[in-house]
């Protein structure tokens, strides 16, 4: 009887947690108030540690945005992009993309990250070992480029092992590329973010990289620092829990 | 990411133990269309060594090695380490698409792998393998490689024989196929970590402009090499 109670205990705390009455009652049939009483188990949590490295000459990386996740993904390559994913590529802005309902748990990271520098950034979860973990951050000096994992299969992770990956860019397909400076909203222009416009392809695939001024697009307010090549970030992703 | 994980899913397989002597075979192919790789170095060492880490700046060892080929100064920092190296492999320069293949007997306790030339023509350009795990699984073991910048030069592309540490500038094109007279791309690099190279820019002027190179022969995209080892 009393290892049922505690089974039942283990097993249904969470629902019987708030229902102070039926605890109470479950004391005073007792005989044996010390196995009732016990206390719940504590929550199990799974602690992640992403470390970013921004490999790019100059182009800083708007606040990455990590998700934890059991399904789906946030881009596919041939298909349209979502408006979160649009608004991240054109403008930075993580928010939307963080709110998706396929996430059990997101990050944003602490602000831009320059070319060049790292940031770690630490990721719990409770009772639920995640199946998968995306990461998505825009390349502010360029139109609608970003970078990223989607859906990386993170469960067979042990506790203490790690997996480094190389992040290739992507095109959004949601803004031409024109290298203007009205649309641009990193620092090397200033300009534009979002607009719900989609004036280019309308599908996510690879970048082709940026094309500057230094290299004949006189309208470009690039210029060749801003270049880039794959990959563009360094991610190490850490269970330590 | 496949290829991460496949990786990934190697190492967990092999014992952390290693105690024991390899013996590896290193293919190095350059697969550039207009790029020469200075003199190889390619050494096997233990897990505390390491020629360069992406994010940080560079050694002056590795800024010798990226701005001029020079790699007598990681080679010294290897003989320290008590690595097993081969420097020069190829015997000289390792042309475009051709390959070179060399054999290591690793130590105990060396079984990490690590390989750097510099790429020319560029200013501190270089291709690098950054302390990959040697399986102890007898297997062929095949992955490609990035160039990287130093991040010590700014890539003005101004071929002026230098290449020396601190002198502005680029050594030379081996392909003989650059411009001169160039006012130079840049007198700036704004990231000075070890990063991903942007790649040449070049110009189509041989008598001037910008650059030197020219952006029909020495541009690249990721990635610059491929690695075939064989665990015997």
């Amino acid at each position: 009887m009393n290892n049922l109670i505690k089974l039942m205990t283990k097993k249904t705390f969470l629902l019987l947690a708030s229902s102070s009455l039926f605890l109470l009652s479950a004391c005073n049939n007792s005989n044996n108030d010390d196995e009732v009483m016990v206390t719940p188990p504590p929550p199990i949590i799974y602690s992640y540690e992403i470390s970013v490295t921004n490999l790019t000459q100059a182009q800083p990386m708007s606040p990455i945005a990590v998700m934890l996740h059991n399904d789906g993904d946030f881009w596919q390559v041939g298909t349209s992009a979502s408006t979160a994913l649009e608004k991240l590529a054109e403008s930075g802005d993580n928010s939307e993309l963080l709110d998706n309902n396929i996430i059990l748990v997101s990050k944003s990271g602490a602000g831009i990250l320059p070319a060049g520098m790292s940031e770690t950034i630490m990721l719990d979860i409770q009772d639920n070992i995640p199946a998968k973990l995306s990461l998505a951050t825009m390349l502010v000096n360029t139109n609608d480029a970003f970078t990223g994992i989607n859906a990386l299969a993170i469960e067979n992770l042990a506790v203490n092992e790690s997996i480094s990956v190389f992040t290739n860019s992507y095109d959004a397909g949601t803004e031409k590329n024109s290298e203007l400076m009205a649309t641009i909203p990193g620092p090397a222009a200033g300009g534009e973010g979002f607009n719900n416009a989609r004036d280019d392809v309308d599908f996510v695939a690879m970048h082709a990289g940026i094309v500057s001024q230094d290299d004949g697009l006189m309208q470009s307010v690039l210029t060749q620092a801003h270049r880039f090549d794959n990959p563009s970030l360094k991610v190490t992703i850490k269970r330590v829990k | 990411m496949k290829t991460t994980l496949l990786t990934a899913a190697l190492l967990l397989a092999v014992p952390t133990s290693s105690a024991y002597a390899q013996q590896v075979e290193i293919t190095v192919t350059n697969l550039t269309q207009g790029l020469y790789y200075t003199p190889l170095l390619v050494s096997a060492h233990n897990s505390d060594t390491a020629l360069f880490s992406l994010g940080e700046m560079a050694s002056p060892e590795l800024q010798a090695m990226a701005e001029g080929g020079d790699i007598s100064g990681l080679s010294a920092m290897l003989t320290n380490a008590n690595a097993t190296s081969v420097e020069n492999p190829a015997g000289g320069l390792l042309a475009p698409a051709m390959s070179t293949t060399t054999m290591l007997d690793t130590a105990e306790g060396n079984n990490y792998l690590s390989i750097v030339a510099m790429l020319l023509p560029t200013n501190d350009g270089f291709v690098g393998l950054n302390s990959w795990k040697i399986p102890s699984e007898v297997g062929t073991y095949t992955f490609t490689l990035n160039a990287y910048d130093a991040g010590t030069e700014a890539n003005n592309e101004v071929i002026n024989g230098g290449g020396a540490p601190g002198v502005l500038g680029i050594p030379a094109d081996p392909s003989g196929k650059n411009g001169t007279g160039a006012t130079g791309v840049t007198m700036v690099e704004d990231n000075n970590k070890v990063h991903i190279h942007r790649g040449n820019l070049g110009d189509d002027d041989l008598s001037g402009g910008k650059s030197d190179l020219v952006n029909s022969v020495h541009r690249w995209l990721n990635p610059v090499a491929r690695v075939t080892v064989k665990v015997m």
